[in-house]
């Protein structure tokens, strides 16, 4: 059981920011995202793209802007639980909650704050009727860790960057690399295509185009798939490995079932106070939640983030005192026996 | 409004919707969409209209004349599922004076 203070479900902007803001408070905080990295949206969907509306940033990118909330937030140690997907909440007998991911991981916490943005993301799955049977039996739509693949055969089907991407390092570690696409034509960084092309040349990438993977056929795990060429009969080709890079969509998902107030998609919540769900405890903050007037902007974010902290305090401290602190003025004391502080001013006398 | 067209839309549930789509506003037809919340928030748009995600894949039914495709947009939508010949996306698809009459279907959820 990982135990925390405060169960921060998302790793987007607004889950980051929230481990340093509960970190000035001396609450810790713990991450669960779906994602194998850090950063939701910024980091999945637009990591090379520039941002204008960041306060005191005239343009930064958005890869950037997911390391420097990383970077602001590493003194307070945050946990994280990567590439699992919250499902179940129980709240317990003294009032807190434990969550547990798809992997069955558990986490026990009396603040939850659910910073889940548009929903955990998912693969997008190709239409092949049995394809989930053989899910996790040969079929992988997220790479974790390019070692299980070591002397493998692999088919990789897609024409976007992780396509490419992939089927460049893998071409050095698996048996051997089918990248099969319905167009010649690849979507992605200039390098990457070139990189592909010169594989191909040396034999060290299989490439078919324009064609389809349009079966998988098995018994227990994936042994070949049928591969279709435009306007030509379908052919078996075999494999160890069959992962479609179709991208990632986000998918509100179990959460919608956690008994919380739906609107839009999103989580209701009070704006007017701090961010909390009808469940007292569960707050939600950052895409996922909604009230009238909501702005999905990560700046907005940032601000709910700071409010459901100081909620978050009066549950974990019942009756006690807090003050607001200016950093400048206090210093920032990591739990990691780190301390930041403004310089202090020179007393000396002038002759 | 002078600087508003007719345009029909019908959303995933198959229902028919007759809106009128500003033309000076920089709007694109997935905005369209979204500004009279005809798809759940979440499902379209994802990527922000980027060519990204194809969340805003919808079908033309008219024949109305539209901008021809970018190589973005065709990579896209060679990557995305239930593709047909007149899928177009509806993020790449600026909303202009001559679009007058438009008629599409958005494409399912994927
Ligand atoms: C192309 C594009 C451009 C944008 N440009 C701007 C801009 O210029 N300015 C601006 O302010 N905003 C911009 N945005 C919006 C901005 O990215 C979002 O507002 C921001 O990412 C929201 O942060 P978040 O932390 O709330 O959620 P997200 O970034 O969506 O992160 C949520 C995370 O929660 C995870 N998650 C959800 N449910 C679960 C679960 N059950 N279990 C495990 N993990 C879960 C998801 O996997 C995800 O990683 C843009 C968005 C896009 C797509
Ligand atoms: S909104 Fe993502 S492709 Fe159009």
């Amino acid at each position: 059981m990982i135990t925390t203070d405060i169960l921060i479900i998302g790793a987007g902007p607004t889950g980051l920011f929230t481990v340093f803001e509960a970190g000035l408070l001396k609450l810790k905080c713990h991450l669960i995202d779906a994602l194998p990295q850090p950063g939701g949206q910024c980091s999945e969907i637009y990591p090379k793209k520039p941002i204008y509306d960041i306060p005191a940033y005239p343009e930064i990118l958005a890869g950037d802007l997911t390391h420097k909330l990383l970077e602001q937030c590493k003194q307070f140690e945050p946990g994280f639980t990567l590439g699992e997907r919250a499902e179940t909440i129980e709240k317990q007998d003294d009032g807190s909650f434990i969550v547990t991911t798809n992997k069955g991981t558990k986490h026990q916490a009396p603040v939850v704050a659910i910073a889940g943005g548009l929903g955990s993301f998912e693969p997008r799955k190709p239409i092949l009727e049995n394809i989930t049977n053989f899910e996790d039996k040969g079929v992988e739509y997220i790479i974790k860790d390019p070692e299980f693949y070591r002397d493998k055969k692999v088919v990789i089907a897609g024409g976007g960057d992780s396509a490419l991407d992939w089927s460049i390092f893998l071409a050095d570690v698996a048996a051997s690399v089918t990248l099969v696409h319905r167009r010649s034509e690849f979507r992605g960084h200039l390098d990457s295509v070139e990189k592909v092309q010169e594989l191909k040349n040396v034999g060290k990438i299989n490439l078919i185009t324009p064609a389809e993977i349009t079966a998988i056929n098995g018994v227990e795990n994936v042994e070949s798939v049928e591969v279709t060429k435009k306007d030509e009969a379908p052919f078996i080709l075999e494999t160890d490995h069959f992962i479609p890079l179709f991208g990632l969509s986000p998918k509100l998902g179990p959460i919608g079932d956690w008994g919380l107030e739906i609107e839009k998609n999103a989580i209701k919540v009070d704006n007017a106070l701090d961010y909390q769900t009808n469940i007292p405890g569960i707050f939600a903050i950052g895409d996922v939640n909604t009230y009238p007037g909501k702005l999905k902007l990560i700046l907005c974010g940032f601000h709910e983030a700071t409010l459901m902290c100081q909620a978050a305090y009066k549950i974990i401290n019942p009756g006690k005192r807090y003050v607001l602190k200016y950093t400048t003025v206090s210093g920032v004391d990591g739990f990691d026996g780190t301390r930041k502080e403004a310089p202090k001013a020179v007393v000396k006398a002038i002759d | 409004m002078e600087q508003d067209i007719n345009i029909t839309i019908t959303d995933r549930d198959g229902v028919k919707h007759q809106v009128l789509a500003p033309t000076d506003m920089a709007m694109n037809l997935m905005e369209v969409v979204r500004s009279y919340e005809l798809a759940p928030e979440g499902t379209i748009g994802v990527c922000g209209g980027m060519a990204m995600c194809a969340s805003c894949q919808c079908y033309v039914l008219s024949e109305t004349t539209l901008p021809d495709m970018q190589d973005d947009e065709e990579a896209m939508l060679s990557e995305a599922f239930n593709v047909k010949d007149n899928s177009r996306l509806g993020c790449q698809i600026q909303m202009t004076l001559e679009m007058e009459g438009l008629e599409v279907e958005l494409a399912p959820e994927s």
